[in-house]
């Protein structure tokens, strides 16, 4: 990061004393965790219902989506770019899985759930094109695909919803089957973290998505490709839409062409609450699963709160801008005691 | 780079001949001079406009409005935006004034924006009915009902009063909190309430699941989380009863929360085969749009004005009456029609 720039707007007298707030660690998003756990126990002693085994099951399902969303975004934030095309992805690719299962039943649910990453890595390679070999900027890229693809989920379902009656038991179980005690949704998440933690920290393409995205121009003279970089990114958003597409589908029995219209604001807003930078080049899985996590709490616990409909969307913003607010002042209280002990 | 550029170029500019062409069409038709006489001996245009594409409740509307336009042997025009906006809306009315249509009929997105380009397409003498969602008294001639909005309330109260067996929570998970229908709904349950036969049952909530699936999921598991005893939940929007039979399907719930509502049977029809939900209710779409299709032509016709007490034969959806509505006249269809058990199979195909 800018430590260079840091060390010359800081006056002296500060940079000798450590941030109270941050002494209890490196973990920049300690802010958010802190927050996250704060709210719990408010939302807890309003209703008690809240932190039921029952409850927490149903919230972390309800977020397992948005999760797996967020991780994709936030490789695509990395690298300076943003995808607003994933909710458009994701209708498409769960409208033509949906037809498709309702019309040949015997589908196995692999089968279906690699058609729809299939579907969405199509989607992001259109995008991944777009935005390296035509130098389109990301925002206008998936912006016009946005609207491509939910014109096209329209056509193909010629403004037809496909039904729960209308799609097999198989498909439907997907996302109310459980292994070892835990929903199929949550299972699936956890393979896309644990997928991510070894993609973007132990292989060289991972790296070198970060090594784009906080220096473009140092990453062309190491040799790093940048097309290959974003054609990668928009690709993996793509497949992560595609599979979240299935999975939407087949939580809720029932695919609409307007599904999760909007979706991709609380996807971006969910890795910006976790501390991706939406200049590039900074993000953490943790922070983003966190942030995944608080919007999940958000929806689940605004209900339980009882709070007058009119209400709820000023409350749930606050809350937001306070999480967001409370974590910038912890990372930087935490990059100023790295600082200080880098000048030790 | 440069080839870049010259693709946008191109691409635009082809855009543009493109759109220029379809208006082309539209003006063309408006400025023949003969258009007097060819209106006379040729066919009267009906204009539908929903609020918006690929909803398929609006289809089937549209379908409806077709048909009785076709039996009347007129034209109709159907169009709806992609979002539903009024502003989009305005822009189709735009154009249908510049088509010299002889009828809008519009199920609007905003009951006053709508106002100044509907009252404009008035003054050019086009004939404006709103159909499913109205829109203020002073933008339309007169409103077509889908049902009685009493007897909307109504029926659902005694639906789910006969399911609980009479005692016992209930509450109800509508669309926005903003909805003109659904809160008007709202508004005559509570009323029914009141009544001394239902004095066991009581209405603990009224939640909001802004008809996306997700919200209304939430607010479906929060109501049976907040509300251990609950009994019954009454969904009067599609999106929210579906929603709310999916959560009570998979928690396993089935005939210790009752669920009954307003929804479109294909989304239903497994909820209603298991037993989820007992029955539910919904007008008939088809009859909607061929109602407001007789109500157009009747205007365009001369054979009503749409004041109180005029009457008139609409097709196989026999006599309407002209009736008042606050400070508008309007006309209504009959009861919501009841989807059980025993007829969901034939429906669920259709709608």
């Amino acid at each position: 990061m800018s430590t260079s720039m840091m060390d010359e707007t800081l006056p002296t007298n500060i940079e000798k004393k450590e941030s109270k707030l941050a002494k209890i660690g490196q973990f920049r998003e300690i802010g958010l965790l802190v927050f996250i756990v704060i709210l719990v126990i408010a939302v807890q002693l309003r209703n008690s219902s809240f932190l039921t085994l029952e409850n927490i099951s149903d919230m972390a399902t309800n977020t397992a989506i948005l999760s797996i969303l967020a991780v994709g975004m936030m490789l695509v934030l990395v690298t300076r770019g943003i995808d607003l095309s994933i909710g458009a992805t994701l209708a498409l690719s769960g409208m033509i899985v949906a037809q498709f299962v309702s019309n040949h039943s015997g589908t196995s649910p692999i089968v279906a759930i690699l058609m729809g990453i299939g579907i969405g890595i199509l989607c992001g390679l259109v995008i991944g094109g777009l935005v390296s070999y035509l130098g389109v900027l990301p925002i206008i890229a998936t912006l016009a695909m946005m609207n491509i693809f939910r014109g096209l989920t329209y056509m193909v379902s010629n403004g037809k919803w496909i039904s729960s009656y209308q799609m097999p038991e198989s498909f439907v179980g997907i996302a109310t089957s459980k292994l070892l005690g835990v929903n199929t949704l949550i299972i699936i998440a956890l393979i896309v973290y644990a997928f991510a933690i070894y993609f973007i920290g132990h292989t060289r393409t991972g790296r070198q998505i970060y090594a784009v995205g906080s220096n473009p121009e140092s990453a062309k003279v190491t040799g790093i490709s940048e097309k290959k970089v974003f054609i990668i990114v928009y690709t993996l958003m793509g497949g992560l839409s595609g599979l979240s597409g299935v999975l939407w589908v087949s939580k809720f029995a029932s695919a609409q062409g307007d599904t999760a219209t909007g979706y991709e604001l609380s996807v971006i807003a969910a890795c910006i609450l976790g501390g991706v930078s939406i200049a590039g080049g900074a993000g953490k899985l943790s922070g983003v699963i966190l942030g995944a996590f608080l919007i999940g709490i958000l929806n689940n616990a605004l209900p339980l709160l009882n709070v007058s409909p009119f209400w709820q969307k000023g409350i749930e913003g606050s809350i937001i801008l306070a999480a967001v607010l409370l974590n910038v002042m912890v990372k930087r209280g935490v990059e100023r005691n790295n600082l200080l002990k880098r000048r030790v | 780079m440069k080839k870049l550029f010259m693709l946008i170029v191109t691409s635009v500019l082809l855009l543009g001949v493109l759109a220029a062409c379809s208006q082309g069409n539209s003006s063309g038709d408006s400025q023949k001079p003969s258009k007097d006489k060819e209106d006379d001996s040729g066919q009267k245009k009906y204009a539908f406009i929903f609020k918006n594409t690929g909803n398929p409740y609006g289809e089937k509307m549209m379908d409806g409005f077709e048909e009785a336009i076709k039996e009347l042997d007129g034209e109709a025009i159907l169009r709806a935006p992609d979002q539903p906006t009024a502003e989009a809306q305005i822009q189709i009315i735009e154009q249908l004034i510049t088509q010299k249509v002889d009828s809008i009929t519009i199920a609007g997105n905003d009951p006053d924006a709508l106002q100044p380009a509907l009252t404009k397409a008035m003054d050019a003498g086009i004939k404006v009915i709103s159909v499913d969602s109205a829109v203020n008294a002073k933008s339309r001639i007169t409103h077509v009902n889908q049902a009685d909005p009493e007897a909307i309330g109504r029926v659902q109260i005694e639906a789910i009063s006969e399911m609980i067996g009479g005692k016992g929570q209930i509450a109800i998970l509508s669309a926005t909190s903003q909805a003109t229908n659904q809160n008007l709904w709202i508004e005559y349950m509570q009323k029914e309430l009141e009544k001394d036969e239902y004095k066991d049952i009581e209405l603990v909530k009224v939640a909001y699941g802004d008809d996306l699936r997700d919200k209304s999921v939430s607010e479906t598991e929060a109501l049976l989380k907040t509300y251990p005893k609950l009994k019954g939940i009454i969904a009067p929007t599609t999106v929210g009863i579906a929603a709310a039979g999916k959560v009570l399907t998979d928690k396993g719930l089935k005939g210790k929360v009752m669920l009954t509502g307003l929804g479109l049977p294909s989304e239903m029809a497994s909820y209603i085969e298991s037993g989820v939900c007992p029955w539910m209710y919904l007008w008939n779409p088809i009859d909607v749009g061929y109602a407001a299709g007789y109500t157009a032509s009747a205007l365009v016709k001369g054979d009503i004005e749409g004041k109180v007490g005029d009457k008139f034969e609409a097709g196989r959806t026999g006599a309407k009456e002209v009736v008042e509505d606050g400070d508008g006249t309007q006309i209504m269809l009959g009861e919501p029609f009841k989807f059980e058990k025993s007829n969901i199979a034939e429906w669920k195909e259709v709608y």
